[in-house]
């Protein structure tokens, strides 16, 4: 079972949607204790870090994926579910996240529209399973406002031209996480979820 | 590179899709859902479904439509028509709207954007603004219409835009009522005015009739996205064919 993480902050649907087009089964689920039956879990996420964050601590999930993350279980992260992966964001003045991946979330610079909205492509800087079947530079959905900014670059596997590159894709173990929107990403972004089950379910925990 | 978008428009009475059912390509495809699918395989860089008859009975019909949209079309679908107040944008997005276009309601009670935006965020928030020119050649200016059209406001459409953006909309569904239906190309001038006006992505809406039309909305109009309805329905051009054309011509878009 995909387990997807309701914190009251995400797209959940769009995402269980796009898990039972695959053919997988996805459980929606808001308490810590239903974590540890999962093959998976994916962090979805719209609106603002801040928020996110402290839904996460009142269902006190947010010691729930620390902990998964650190037993190196199957996560993927989707938009604010990579963002708070992070040290601190600049959102909503200096907001303290997970603190799993050193580095910091950054406001996108100016010069350019915020929020960075619609199709952009994502530049492979490394081979990885995730990549499998897609094209490099091939376009996904963003819809952000903030940035991450990790402080191990050698993390970032996709990177996305706004300005400045932008860092749009991580990887460390089993942890993968996604700037942009693969669940509305059209046939490229479902393939991308495909490859994260296919990788996270040829691990047996 | 960030790629314009062109982004089909369902408008919707009585579950169904009101313009373009008699048009032969798309014989039986006066349904919203089928439609919506079809123009995603397309390559429909997203979707706006409008109810137009924004009624109170329409409502959990337009809700079956949106949950089967958004099992189908793994594109960010946008609902408007009707919406009025936080539950009724709540609602939307629960159905499986990634965003929600509110246009009278906007107008006449302004913190429901920024209430709206603060709850769910900006990015969930578009604001649609239907103008009509006012102004003479040089000098244009375009007045706010509400209420489909029907009502002045004496508000001008920059002006508004500007305001919007500032209450939290994060993007803008800009339609020329002057425009709209006649297929001869959209309001270049409103376009630019308002896209240069805000910081948030701008929607152009009303009056494409080629893919000529697009590609001045999105060129000299400096559209983030083109809205169309009619050369998508009655088959002047389809999605792919419009993407094609627009790439030769250098504008960049995702094919």
């Amino acid at each position: 079972m995909i387990a997807i993480v309701d914190y009251g902050a995400g797209n959940v649907r769009s995402v269980s949607n796009a898990i039972a087009r695959l053919g997988h089964q996805a459980k929606v689920i808001s308490e810590p204790s239903e974590v540890a039956n999962a093959k998976a879990i994916i962090v979805p996420g719209v609106g603002s870090a801040t928020d996110a964050m402290a839904n996460l601590r009142t269902l006190k999930l947010a010691e729930s994926i620390k902990q998964w993350i650190a037993e190196g279980r199957p996560f993927l992260g989707v938009c604010i579910g990579l963002q708070i992966l992070f040290t601190v964001s600049e959102e909503g003045g200096w907001c303290e996240c997970l603190g799993i991946i050193p580095g910091r979330v950054r406001r996108l610079p100016l010069g350019q529209k915020v929020p960075h909205m619609g199709w952009n492509q994502v530049k492979q800087k490394v081979s990885h399973p995730v990549f499998d079947g897609i094209p490099d530079g091939a376009s996904f959905y963003f819809l952000h406002s903030y940035y991450v900014d990790p402080a191990d670059r050698s993390l970032v596997i996709g990177e996305t031209e706004y300005g400045i590159p932008v860092c749009s894709v991580i990887a460390a173990g089993n942890l993968i996480a996604t700037q942009f929107h693969p669940e509305k990403s059209g046939k490229i972004g479902l393939r991308m979820y495909e490859n994260f089950i296919r990788l996270a379910t040829a691990h047996i925990y | 590179m960030l790629a314009k978008r062109i982004v089909p428009c369902l408008d919707v009475a009585g579950g169904r899709v009101v313009k373009g059912t008699s048009f032969v390509r798309l014989r039986d495809s006066g349904d919203p859902v089928e439609l919506a699918h079809l123009y995603y395989q397309e390559g429909a860089d997203e979707v706006v479904m409008l109810d137009i008859t924004a009624t109170a009975e329409e409502r959990h019909t337009v809700t079956d439509i949106v949950e089967s949209i958004s099992e189908n079309v793994f594109v960010p679908l946008t609902v408007g028509g009707g919406i009025r107040s936080i539950d009724d944008v709540r609602h939307m997005l629960l159905s499986g709207a990634d965003k929600v276009c509110i246009n009278t309601a906007a107008l006449l009670n302004p913190t429901l954007v920024s209430k709206s935006a603060d709850k769910f965020g900006s990015q969930s928030i578009v604001v649609a603004i239907d103008a009509k020119r006012i102004g003479r050649a040089r000098q244009a200016q375009w007045e706010v219409y509400i209420c489909a059209g029907q009502r002045a406001t004496g508000t001008e459409a920059t002006a508004w835009a500007k305001r919007a953006v500032e209450l939290g909309a994060g993007e803008i569904l800009l339609t020329s009522i002057d425009a709209d239906g006649h297929r001869a190309g959209y309001d270049i001038e409103l376009t630019r005015a308002v896209s240069e006006t805000v910081t948030v992505p701008v929607i152009a809406s009303g009056g494409a009739g080629s893919m000529e039309d697009l590609r001045r909305a999105l060129v000299s109009g400096k559209a983030d996205a083109v809205l169309a309805a009619s050369i998508f329905h009655y088959g002047i051009c389809s999605i792919l064919e419009a993407k094609e054309y627009l790439a030769k011509k250098g504008v960049a878009v995702r094919i």
